[in-house]
């Protein structure tokens, strides 16, 4: 179908890999699904008694893509439960991700509540965009659930970034870890304005010797707030890594609680936190390349959100 | 040509002010190799920084090629034509080796220029050219990638503080071979902060800087054997004691 170039700009935010109406993907506008297509071995079936789409990865899927945008150019809030069933073996990369365009008064809120149900010895990669643009001084939400279940010997990764426009977020993640799962979660996010943005994230660490890395990065900017629980419990013999890394700016707030729970004696967590302004070393050393205090500072965020 | 005249800086200490640096004149010609060297906390480091305009001198003059750069700022300056490695460098969480070398150079560098800058002092570029500039790094490690950083671009003047702390023999030579050829080159005009006899003998002249002023300056002919034939007595403890050691 013809994309119009809202809709184009805003997919080329949110999907960095390139979104096109080929393979395995569907494109959600305004609250309707408005075009999806099937692969050979990934298949995605719109749910009837809510809104909201099964995607279901046969364990034959090798090194493919899943593309499933959302884009909100219209007030008013969309609730949507995306489900997924990763069969054994199998190599998937899923792009997800919301972008809101918002030109009027009144609120535009999209909730996604994802799901996943990975099988044994898959390798699971999901990348979700969140963005807002547009004049409209309703605010522009996104409070995204996901509930990850990790199977034995099974790899999944989680990539999750808000660089801006998100005047409020509220993140709820959780996951299951079997025996010998492994999980890798990179969050960056950045706020500005009176922007706010809370994140939450359980991680159930069952198997014996599954692992999680979680690195968070952020940068508070204007009046914003931030707020991040990450949270680790280790009930088996298991390795956990939490690091919270924030940089502070303006009349920013940041507050950083990760939390770590042994209940086994084999259970290694560990949690690292750190919030600060900006390095003036760091500073002073790009300043000596011959760039201005202002581009400098642009550079240590960039780099530090990339 | 750099010329330094009467430079002093001052702080305020408790209250008090106290001179860091005192009436510091000298000049460095076009090509020339100044090696800097005197007991630690003698204000080396403290001048390398005013030069780069990092910290601000509280009198005096600096001139580059006849330009006054005194009230520049480090970006001013940095545009002028100096170029400062650091004795301790900063890291970067998420900055690629590549990308630090590419802003240092000012454009984006292709994979041959930046091996060829690794390579250059003595890291085994594939292995470094994609690592994160932060904490994974060892300290020699990320020394010889700030070395890299100013290499990475044609200044009229060097300033390098102490470059050869932290790193190894075999990549020490391969350093002061990369030295000797710029200062062969005479493309550039160079100052090293060091205590290394090595380095201090490549000078094409020595300065001496003790308690916050210049102490000598001269050829490495006159100023070596002073150098270190007042090695033993410099401190007040050891010439009481007959220059022995403490405990001995």
């Amino acid at each position: 179908m013809e994309l119009n170039k809202v809709t184009e700009d805003v997919l080329k935010v949110i999907d960095s890999y390139g979104f096109r109406q080929e393979g395995a993907y569907s494109l959600r506008l305004n609250g309707m699904a408005v075009c999806h297509g099937d692969s050979r071995h990934i298949r995605i079936v719109q749910k009837e008694d809510k809104p909201g789409i099964d995607i279901h990865i046969s364990g034959e899927t090798k090194g493919e893509q899943v593309h499933i945008p959302v884009i909100m150019s219209q007030e008013g809030v969309d609730i949507v439960y995306n489900d997924f069933y990763i069969e054994d073996g199998a190599d998937v990369t899923i792009i997800a991700g919301c972008g809101i365009h918002g030109e009027g008064c009144s609120e535009t809120r999209h909730d996604g509540i994802h799901s996943f149900h990975v099988g044994k010895n898959a390798n699971v990669k999901y990348i979700e965009n969140h963005y807002a643009e547009g004049d409209g001084t309703g605010s522009k939400v996104l409070n995204p659930v996901t509930k990850i279940f990790v199977g034995e010997d099974s790899v999944f990764t989680l990539e999750t970034t808000q660089i801006r426009g998100v005047d409020s977020t509220e993140r709820e993640n959780y996951i299951e870890l079997a025996e010998n799962a492994k999980l890798f979660v990179t969050e960056k996010l950045m706020t500005d304005g009176n922007q706010t943005a809370v994140s939450n994230m359980d991680v159930e660490l069952n198997g014996e010797n599954s692992s999680a890395q979680i690195i968070s990065r952020t940068v508070g900017k204007g009046t914003s707030r931030q707020v991040f629980h990450p949270k680790a419990v280790g009930n088996n013999l298991c390795h956990a890594h939490i690091q919270c890394d924030s940089i502070i700016m303006d009349q920013a707030e940041i507050s950083s609680i990760p939390e770590i729970d042994a209940k086994h004696v084999d259970a290694q967590i560990v949690h690292e936190a750190a919030i600060g302004r900006i390095n003036d070393e760091q500073l002073v050393k790009l300043r000596t390349f011959g760039m201005t205090e202002q581009e400098a500072e642009s550079v240590i965020i960039e780099s530090f959100l990339k | 040509m750099l010329q330094v005249e009467h430079l002093s800086y001052d702080v305020l200490e408790e209250g008090k002010q106290s001179e860091i640096l005192s009436d510091v004149s000298f000049n460095v010609e076009d090509g020339e190799m100044l090696v800097i060297t005197g007991p630690n906390g003698g204000g080396k480091s403290t001048l390398a920084k005013l030069l780069m305009g990092i910290n601000k001198a509280s009198s005096g003059r600096i001139l580059l090629n006849g330009e006054d750069i005194t009230d520049y700022s480090i970006d001013e300056r940095a545009k002028a034509g100096i170029g400062f490695a650091f004795q301790q460098p900063p890291r970067f969480k998420g900055m690629t080796v590549r990308r630090l070398l590419s802003l240092a150079a000012g454009r984006a560098l292709d994979e041959k220029t930046c091996c060829g800058l690794l390579s250059s002092v003595g890291l085994c570029a594939m292995e470094y050219i994609d690592r994160e500039v932060d904490s994974t790094l060892s300290g020699g490690e990320i020394k010889r990638i700030e070395i890299a950083t100013v290499l990475a671009k044609q200044h009229k003047l060097c300033v390098f503080d102490e470059p050869e702390a932290g790193i190894d023999l075999w990549s020490f030579s391969m350093l002061i071979k990369r030295f000797e050829q710029i200062h062969k080159e005479k493309k550039e005009s160079m100052i090293l902060i060091s205590h290394q006899e090595r380095i201090i003998r490549m000078a094409d002249r020595i300065m001496v800087i003790s308690d916050g002023k210049v102490d000598s300056i001269g050829s490495a002919e006159e100023v070596m054997p002073k150098l270190f034939g007042q090695e033993m007595d410099s401190c007040e403890c050891r010439r009481q004691k007959g220059g022995e050691l403490y405990g001995t």
